[in-house]
């Protein structure tokens, strides 16, 4: 198969300008490489080039074996491979080490990118995401990435191992959702909320194989960090991505991190979606998923009174500066109940930073948190909070399947920060407007 | 290829086939295959013969990326997943490792535990002996299937030393 490898600038402004596309028919049909000037369309199967690809300790050890399997000796553009060591770092065995020493060695060979100690979607949003690109990553999570108005999809090992070695994938072009979120969030209800609820709305697989694009007066008053949210658990109802499109927030974002857009991209007025969900936030209120799935959601006044052994505020979902804040406004001159623990594992270096320079992890360290290094640990159950036999934990993370996170006798309920603080001083699950002014 | 089956119902999430402490810890496949299924049925993989398939419901494999689900499935000895709709990411790994799945609406009403069923992956139908049923399964894009003949993208890459898309 012979490759299109040059951008057909007249090509992309007409696919831009078109008013019948989805954002996701525009990005694929202007990353396609099989045809030259053809749409990508619903349905069709096509290969795209890749902008950036990822994978983690979790993924990258097996994809390197691939490689090898493969004899592919260099991956195709070094300068748009990253690796993360996240999800168990530092490392808690020997074993786990020799895998991290394999993906720095890899690394060194390949004079690709490498981090240690940041959430991977965190360090991508910080450090490399911008609109108009395709990222694939390997993981599920790897939607994150869309709430910068870029298509972003997570794959496996195996497959990762081949987007390192050719820069290119094939893809079933997907139909879109549009979730819209008008009006003004109440008080204390998040971006969290807003997805929980839309997972007990739709169901796990309400979505699935589709894109969802969030939009909205309300998600357009959403940070970075709240639309990064959305699009994370978009992957929870089946997404294949989860997308905010480009706006005044993301502009300033960009300016901020010093980095500039690829391609400013819109769904046009006329696209066609599969679906259209249409919500008034200011009708919703906290919720909560129950074990054992995403889609079991409550609103918490419903489980308030659940008693708890460990509230979690961590993950790729929800351990940013601006949920660390939340925390802190809520656990100021109080005090985690005795006998519950609150982990607090900020989702990156810089977020640490931020949060310690701001005094807020004092805060939390006198209310009775304890902080890890950033690290996925606890939300996969590896380590920095695993969950014993029976215990219930309430967790800002994404998922509360069986021994997710830890013992299968374990429960997790899923929420957001300040459900998950509030919880934690009165050491029941518990509605957080009782505490936010 | 013939087998039992052994069957499971919807949403069948990969923490369930393989948790994250086994997969961080292993790449080894029979090492994984000690732990497949251990969230819904521990010792599965001791129970499971050679060729015995998995029949389940909707939106089998959700959850993580991590290719150690149907690596887990594989290395017990099932041969084929049956189900009514699979996850995406699940979906494409289990392909590139060389693990067959079929899509096939309706399957979990023909099928129950214990049934002895027969597939024919390249007809594309699943045959349930014991009630004397035949199922269509629908049929993969063709790149797809010649990467499920081959044994999945490794092999296929090196038979033809080039990717199959």
């Amino acid at each position: 198969m012979q490759y299109v490898s040059t951008i057909d600038r007249d090509f992309q402004d007409k696919i831009l300008a078109d008013q019948g596309l989805t954002f996701t028919e525009k990005i694929l049909s202007i990353k396609r490489c099989d045809e030259s000037r053809k749409v990508a369309s619903t349905d069709d199967i096509i290969v795209t080039q890749v902008d950036l690809a990822m994978a983690h300790d979790g993924t990258a050890p097996l994809a390197i074996k691939v490689l090898g399997e493969l004899g592919i000796k260099r991956v195709w553009d070094s300068n748009k491979v990253i690796l993360h060591i996240d999800h168990t770092y530092p490392s808690s065995s020997e074993q786990i080490a020799d895998f991290h020493s394999i993906m720095r060695r890899f690394a060194m060979e390949q004079g690709c990118h490498i981090q240690e100690g940041n959430i991977c979607h965190q360090y991508m949003l910080e450090h490399f995401v911008v609109p108009g690109m395709l990222i694939i990553g390997a993981d599920s999570h790897t939607t994150t990435q869309g709430s910068l108005g870029a298509f972003t999809t997570g794959v496996g090992s195996t497959e990762i191992a081949a987007v390192f070695a050719s820069g290119r994938i094939w893809l079933k072009v997907p139909e879109s959702i549009k979730v819209i979120f008008n009006g003004k969030l109440p008080r204390g209800v998040f971006a969290k909320d807003l997805i929980l609820y839309i997972a007990g709305k739709i169901s796990c697989e309400g979505a699935n194989y589709k894109a969802i694009e969030f939009t909205g007066g309300a998600v357009k008053d959403l940070s970075i960090s709240s639309r990064a949210t959305l699009c994370n658990m978009s992957t929870e109802v089946g997404a294949k991505a989860g997308i905010v499109e480009m706006d005044k927030v993301t502009k300033e974002y960009l300016m901020q991190m010093g980095r500039k857009t690829m391609l400013e991209v819109h769904s046009g007025k006329e696209a066609v979606y599969a679906k259209i969900v249409e919500e008034d936030v200011e009708k919703m209120e906290p919720y909560v998923a129950l074990p054992y799935n995403v889609d079991s959601v409550k609103a918490v006044r419903d489980v308030e009174g659940q008693p708890i052994d460990q509230a979690f505020l961590g993950s790729c979902t929800n351990a940013r500066f601006e949920d660390l804040k939340i925390a802190e406004e809520i656990l100021k001159g109080r005090k985690v109940k005795e006998g519950v623990r609150l982990i607090v594992t900020p989702a990156s270096n810089r977020v640490y930073k931020a949060a310690l320079e701001s005094g807020i992890i004092e805060t939390l360290l006198q209310a009775g948190a304890s902080i890890t290094s950033p690290t996925c640990g606890a939300c996969v159950g590896t380590h920095c909070g695993v969950l014993g036999c029976g215990e219930v934990c309430i967790s800002c993370s994404n998922r509360n399947f069986i021994g997710r996170m830890g013992s299968p006798e374990s429960k997790v309920y899923l929420a957001s920060p300040a459900t998950v603080v509030a919880s934690a001083i009165k050491g029941f699950i518990a509605d957080p407007r009782d505490y936010l002014r | 290829m013939k087998g039992r089956a052994w069957k499971f119902g919807d949403n069948v999430n990969t923490d369930i086939i393989i948790p994250y402490k086994y997969k961080a810890r292993s790449i080894d496949p029979k090492t994984l295959a000690k732990h497949c299924m251990e969230g819904i049925d521990p010792g599965f993989s001791k129970k499971v013969q050679k060729g015995d398939f998995i029949v389940s419901g909707r939106n089998f494999g959700c959850g993580s990326s991590r290719e150690q689900a149907p690596v887990s499935i594989k290395a017990c000895g099932i041969s084929v997943v049956i189900a009514e709709s699979f996850a995406r990411i699940f979906y494409r790994n289990a392909i590139n490792i060389g693990l067959p799945v079929l899509v096939c609406e309706g399957v979990l009403k023909e099928v129950d535990d214990g049934d002895t069923i027969e597939v024919d992956l390249s007809k594309g139908f699943v045959n349930n002996l014991s009630k004397e049923k035949i199922i269509e399964v629908k049929k993969q894009p063709e790149f797809l299937e010649k990467m499920v003949k081959a044994g999945g993208l490794v092999e296929y890459y090196k038979k033809f030393r080039r990717f199959p898309w």
